[in-house]
């Protein structure tokens, strides 16, 4: 009846798991309380889970990708610590078993569900405002995709008080992970929570797609678009076009683990390195679908603060889409040592160093950006200059491991720890924390405190640093990454030095949790009233704060890049005469129910439960179908209440500040 | 810093077909503030937005069975000791199912031409036939599975059995959605008839159909065809 | 403990850089570290191979800096000579364009790439794991075999075996055929060079020397499992042939022959295992391993690991043992 699942698959003979569990029971039934108590059951379905407003979803991804960063930054507290630890004799105090589940949990989190969700949320927010746009294209979609992401990443959580998670790493290589060598459910835990959050995330990727290419306000040609909706067009093509791939990677190894088939098996055929070879086709696109968002925000931010057009537009452009091409070209740099000939990494490497060529151009454009520009030194920028510097670093061992034989040696070393996180914190970390601290005025009305900002900066840069170049040093060392136990002496104090980094890094977090507090306790004294808070560039900045719920009364023909900026330039103000009635998507459910079904229809694969399995997707596509069966799927906002709304809004202060 | 106001008046052209309404253009004429240019109304085109959409889906789809295809071409030598294509594939039988599917998706072009008529009952006649074809198809193609289920060629044989019934079945449970799909678009075109979100939602369907039909040749011409050569 | 010792006063003249020695003694690091000689793995090596390899991590770097230290340097001066409150700096706000900056942002990276990819495309070839090495000594050849979690070192030509450690005589080229009996793993020895994928139902090759005698470090480099971290080996570099010889006599006194039993109690899942000497192999061992004709161990288990009682499910696949499986080995 219910397949493989019994009580004994809560561990409860692990304190710290069930420490965790208790922890993660304590929050859930605390915000459920909270909500009850408040009485706001109603509002939470009506306005926020059955919205398809895309800013909305956009904030919704966001408070995820803010949740799992906490429970993925949790194991990276745990590794720094065992690791510091556990040295010579010394077993530390995380069994292998345990530990092994923690470092692949981390990685799953982290880039999962915490990286997409932080980008597309920022997407989502932004994108259609950018455009002059009311919504994305398909919005019933867009709850769909948040929805499922969301169920993915409570199924990942799920797999700590019910059974146990992957301990085959973020990328589940077989034979590892097939049924074989990882027989319990952790790797199928790991399998359904990305199927199920990659299909909401394809469907983001068509979604964004169509938006940008069809619905742009009149006169914003592709040339006029800003920098942040460029990288978003081509993150989201490599979204739709690497996607299906993971897809296939996971469906092959699931039918090898459940119908016995032979994708990558050691026997009867298998061959483990087409699933190295197709997961990482996927997997390095997947780095750049992170990180050209990032480079888009920090284009819009340093422009913005320097008081100065971007320089370089049209290379930018050109930049980004040869580093979305090349993206793909390049795969087998996460391979070097698997044995090919001497021509194909000498190839693969050669294409990994083009990439820096488009990279480099960027940080130029950045520069010469500042150049004769006036920088206000606000966090946004701070982050942006952090970045630049860190970003560069980590992009030179990110070359130097291009190099094959330079590889040969620091593979799967800490050395290539370093590089990533190094590329990856510096670039898709603080590009999302200065993406926030910059759109959270237009999203929530009032700004975030900006001392405690700027102090979590220092401890994210300077923690960084302290956590990640013993990393580098330790690989030089010849230090091997996921060891749970090591015996060189010389090792331990570097692992100390990241440990203490890691806890600089966490001083940082605390202090954004508190400015997100702090700030939401202050509002009404940083509260932006004219939509306008840093001297915007890009048509979000001509809406209200935040703006109503079809963004625009009327949409703006647009005359030059930097559209607003154009506007004022021209002294002409958003003000309409006429309104007119706007025709507007209802709020449904649907997105939240498939995603309840196909979550526990995962579930149920996981645990072999048949019955449930095969019902849940039914009882999704039964919602589907009903949903398609709905007329009632819109409403016209009326032109007087459009009047009204922009009036309330102050729409008419541009006039007086 | 923010806006600074000055009477521009006529100094700020309007560009005719783009202004707003005839108060605006008194506005600027009097001097006062420039007003913005503002969209003329209309509304975006949302059946071409949903069918681009719905190929850019079907472009991912592509991709996805890329993977199949690229997975079978790397496994299909890896036989291990079992059966191998030539023992079985049953060209004839393989080109019956081809020429049901084909037809089917020239039945389907027959539907869209109906559909532009307006006539409901060539469409759902025309609709019928694509069906049964297509379900023709699938049963067949489910007979050949089991077959070589019962002669010990089955997915978990060897690696190049895995790609090939993965591949195939693929295609077939991409098939059998159409057909659920096609069978609730006949529904609703009974109960609703021609309404622009039942007409957009037919032509993705005719996508998706004839979509399927290029996948197939690819999997007939690589699998079938260049297995038993 | 697994460290390298130094032997004082015996260098070898080959490819000596002490360039690249003061440069990497220049790094501040704390004096504790500085005492013992292994600490640089990867920058001290002691095999051409590796020498090659550090020579290219160098040179990669310094050609990187000479773009790198600018731009860093850039940015904070300009971030600093152009902040807000700079009023005297000079603020051009729609300077946007300049076709030749552009063109130096373009080319130099160009440039510097364009010499990394040549870089990149000799060395792969001169450096490639299957290019026997240059030498006029004949190759000894050592099998390696990952098994959980430890390493079987298996030598054709002498006929014994060890777990654990694996001894050649420095300035003799070593060449590895390397396998593994279960997961993917990967066979990588810092201080003398490359590593390279362990991968069942094939081989992989590697050619390595030793230009100094000592004890290396081994292990393995790609995660395998919860025992993965104790799969470490010793490598020892012995100084003649004869201090060779001298080992394996050593070896074979050990009077434990390795066959078919004792591998299927061998590979049963174990970690940490101390160094072990089979004094006769089974013919024809590795390669059995490589073409999967020997019985695999049933699943993984480990007896420190908590049992989970799950009930098998209808569909678990059952385990075929001693089919062929595919020996893909390659062409050169």
């Amino acid at each position: 009846m219910l397949g493989k699942l019994t009580l004994s698959a809560i561990p409860y003979q692990n304190p710290i798991v069930m420490g965790a569990v208790a922890f993660m029971v304590v929050v859930t039934i605390a915000v459920l309380g909270t909500v009850t108590l408040l009485g706001k059951w109603k509002y939470l379905w009506t306005q926020w889970l059955t919205s398809v407003d895309h800013k909305k979803i956009g904030a919704m991804y966001i408070i995820l990708a803010g949740v799992m960063l906490l429970r993925g930054f949790a194991d990276a507290m745990m590794m720094r610590a065992q690791q510091a630890l556990a040295y010579g004799g010394h077993a530390g105090y995380l069994p292998p078993e345990h530990f092994d589940q923690v470092f692949s949990a981390h990685g799953t989190i982290m880039i999962f569900f915490m990286a997409m969700p932080f980008m597309i949320g920022l997407m989502n927010c932004v994108l259609p405002l950018q455009i002059g746009a009311r919504d994305v294209a398909f919005p019933f979609l867009n709850s769909l995709s948040l929805w499922l992401t969301v169920a993915g990443a409570i199924l990942v959580n799920l797999s700590l008080a019910i059974g146990d998670f992957s301990r085959a790493g973020w990328l589940a290589y077989p034979p590892l992970s097939e049924l074989r060598f990882s027989p319990g459910v952790g790797v199928d835990y790991y399998i359904w929570a990305l199927q199920i959050s990659g299909m909401g995330t394809t469907l983001s990727g068509v979604n964004f797609i169509a938006t940008i290419l069809r619905m742009r306000a009149p006169g914003m040609k592709l040339m006029r678009m800003p920098v942040f909706t460029w990288t978003a067009l081509c993150t989201n093509i490599l979204i739709v076009a690497a996607f299906p791939v993971l897809t296939v990677s996971l469906a092959l190894l699931t039918l090898d683990r459940y119908l016995g088939m032979h994708f990558f098996t050691n026997t009867l055929g298998g061959d483990p390195m087409m699933y190295v070879n197709l997961i990482w086709i996927w997997g390095h696109p997947e780095v750049y679908i992170l990180i050209l968002p990032a480079f888009g925000i920090f284009s819009e931010i340093i422009a913005t603060f320097s008081g100065k057009r971007l320089f370089g537009y049209t290379s930018m452009v050109l930049a980004t889409m040869a580093i979305a091409l090349l993206s793909f070209l390049v795969w087998l740099h996460h391979f070097f040592t698997m044995g090919s000939e001497a021509d194909v990494n000498a190839f693969f490497g050669i294409t990994t160093m083009v990439i820096a060529v488009p990279t480099g151009v960027k940080i130029f454009n950045w520069l010469f950006t500042m150049y004769r520009g006036r920088v206000r030194l606000e966090s946004p920028v701070l982050w942006t200059v952090g970045f630049m510097i860190t970003f560069v670093i980590g992009g030179m061992s990110g070359v130097l491991m291009a190099v094959p034989p330079a590889d040969f040696v620091l593979h799967n070393s800490l050395f290539l720890v370093a590089h990533f996180h190094n590329v990856i914190i510096g670039g898709v970390v603080f590009g999302a924390m200065a993406g926030l601290t910059y759109w959270f005025p237009k999203v929530f009305g009032f700004r975030l405190n900006e001392t405690l900002g700027k102090a979590a900066f220092w401890c994210w840069l300077v923690g960084f640093y302290v956590a990640f170049m013993p990393l580098y040093v330790l690989g030089l060392m010849g230090a091997t990454r996921r060891m749970d136990h090591y015996d060189n002496p010389a090792w331990r104090p570097l692992f100390v030095i990241a440990a203490i980094g890691a806890v600089i890094i966490f001083c940082g977090i605390a202090l954004q949790v508190a400015q997100v507090v702090v700030s939401i306790a202050q509002r009404e004294r940083a509260r932006d009233l004219t939509g306008d808070p840093w001297q915007g560039r890009t048509l979000e900045w001509a809406t209200s704060s935040p703006p109503p719920a079809y963004n625009f009364a009327r949409i703006p023909v647009v005359r030059d890049r930097d559209a607003f900026w154009d506007m004022k330039q021209r002294s002409v103000e958003m003000k309409a005469a006429v309104y007119r009635p706007i025709h507007m998507p209802r709020n449904t459910g649907t997105g939240f129910v498939m995603a309840v079904f196909l979550g526990l229809a995962a579930f149920a694969m996981i645990w072999h439960i048949w019955w449930l399995a095969i019902g849940g997707v039914a009882a999704a596509m039964v919602a589907l179908v009903h949903h398609a069966f709905d007329d009632d799927r819109d409403y016209y906002v009326e032109a007087e209440e459009v009047r009204r709304t922009e009036v309330l809004r102050g729409r008419a202060q541009l006039r007086s500040v | 810093m923010s806006t600074r106001l000055t009477a521009h008046g006529g100094a700020l052209a309007f560009e005719p077909g783009y202004a707003d309404d005839a108060a605006d253009a008194l506005r600027n004429l009097r001097g006062a503030p420039a007003a913005i240019d503002f969209e003329p109304e209309h509304h975006p085109d949302s059946a071409a937005i949903a069918q681009l959409g719905f190929w850019i889906y079907l472009m991912s789809d592509c991709l996805l069975f890329a993977g199949l295809f690229a997975t079978y071409s790397v496994l299909h030598a890896r036989t291990a000791g079992g059966p191998t294509p030539h023992g079985l594939f049953d060209l004839p039988y393989v080109l019956a199912e081809t020429v049901f599917l084909l037809v089917s998706s020239f039945t389907c072009g027959l539907a869209t031409l109906a559909i532009g008529r307006r006539s409901r009952g060539a469409t759902l006649g025309w609709l019928a036939v694509t069906f049964v074809l297509g379900l023709t198809f699938v049963g067949m193609e489910l007979h050949e599975f089991a077959h070589m289920l019962a002669a010990g060629a089955g997915p978990n044989r060897s690696a190049f059995l895995s790609s090939f019934f993965t591949l195939v079945a693929t295609h077939g449970l991409h098939v059998t959605c159409g057909l659920i799909w096609m069978a609730i678009m006949m529904v609703l075109v009974v109960k609703k008839g021609f309404t622009p979100s039942t007409e957009t939602r037919l032509a993705c369907l005719s996508l998706f159909w004839h979509f399927l039909d290029i996948i197939w040749v690819g999997v007939f011409s690589l699998v079938y065809l260049f297995g038993v050569s | 403990m697994l460290i390298a010792s130094k032997k004082t006063g015996d260098r070898t003249a080959m490819m000596d850089r002490p360039a690249h020695r003061r440069l990497a003694r220049l790094l501040p690091f704390s004096a504790a570290l500085l005492l013992s000689g292994c600490r640089w793995a990867v920058l001290d090596p002691k095999g051409p191979i590796g020498l090659e390899e550090r020579s290219i991590i160098l040179t990669a770097t310094v050609l990187m800096l000479i773009v790198v230290v600018p731009v860093i340097a850039l940015i904070l001066l300009f971030a600093w000579r152009y902040r807000a409150s700079n009023v005297k700096a000079e603020y051009r706000p729609d300077w946007s364009h300049s076709n030749r900056i552009e063109a130096v942002v373009w080319l130099i990276p160009c440039i510097i790439v364009g010499a990394l990819g040549v870089i990149a495309w000799r060395s792969s070839h001169t450096l490639d794991p299957y290019r026997p090495l240059d030498s006029r000594v004949k190759p000894l050849r050592i099998e390696a075999v990952a098994l959980d979690w430890k390493w079987l070192f298996i030598y054709p030509d002498q006929k014994v075996a060890t777990v654990n450690e694996v001894a050649f005589p420095a300035n003799v080229p070593v060449e590895f055929h390397i396998t593994s009996a279960t997961v993917m793993n990967a066979f990588f020895i810092p201080q003398l060079g490359s590593q390279i994928y362990a991968m069942a139902g094939m081989q992989t090759q590697l050619h390595l020397l030793a230009s100094e005698p000592g004890t290396y470090q081994g292990l393995s480099s790609n995660y395998s499992g919860d025992g993965f971290s104790g799969m470490t080996f010793r490598a020892v570099a012995l100084p003649t042939p004869q201090g060779f010889d001298a080992w394996l006599a050593k070896v074979r006194a050990a009077q434990q022959p390795l066959g078919a039993a004792a591998y299927e109690q061998l590979a049963l899942p174990s970690e940490s295992n101390p160094v072990a000497y089979y004094s006769q192999v089974q013919s024809n061992l590795f390669a059995d391993i490589v073409a999967g004709r020997l019985p695999q161990p049933a699943s993984r288990l480990l007896a420190r690991t908590p049992v989970r009682a799950h009930r098998a499910g209808p569909l678990a696949p059952m385990v075929m043992s001693g089919m062929p499986g595919m020996s893909a080995t390659r062409s050169n």
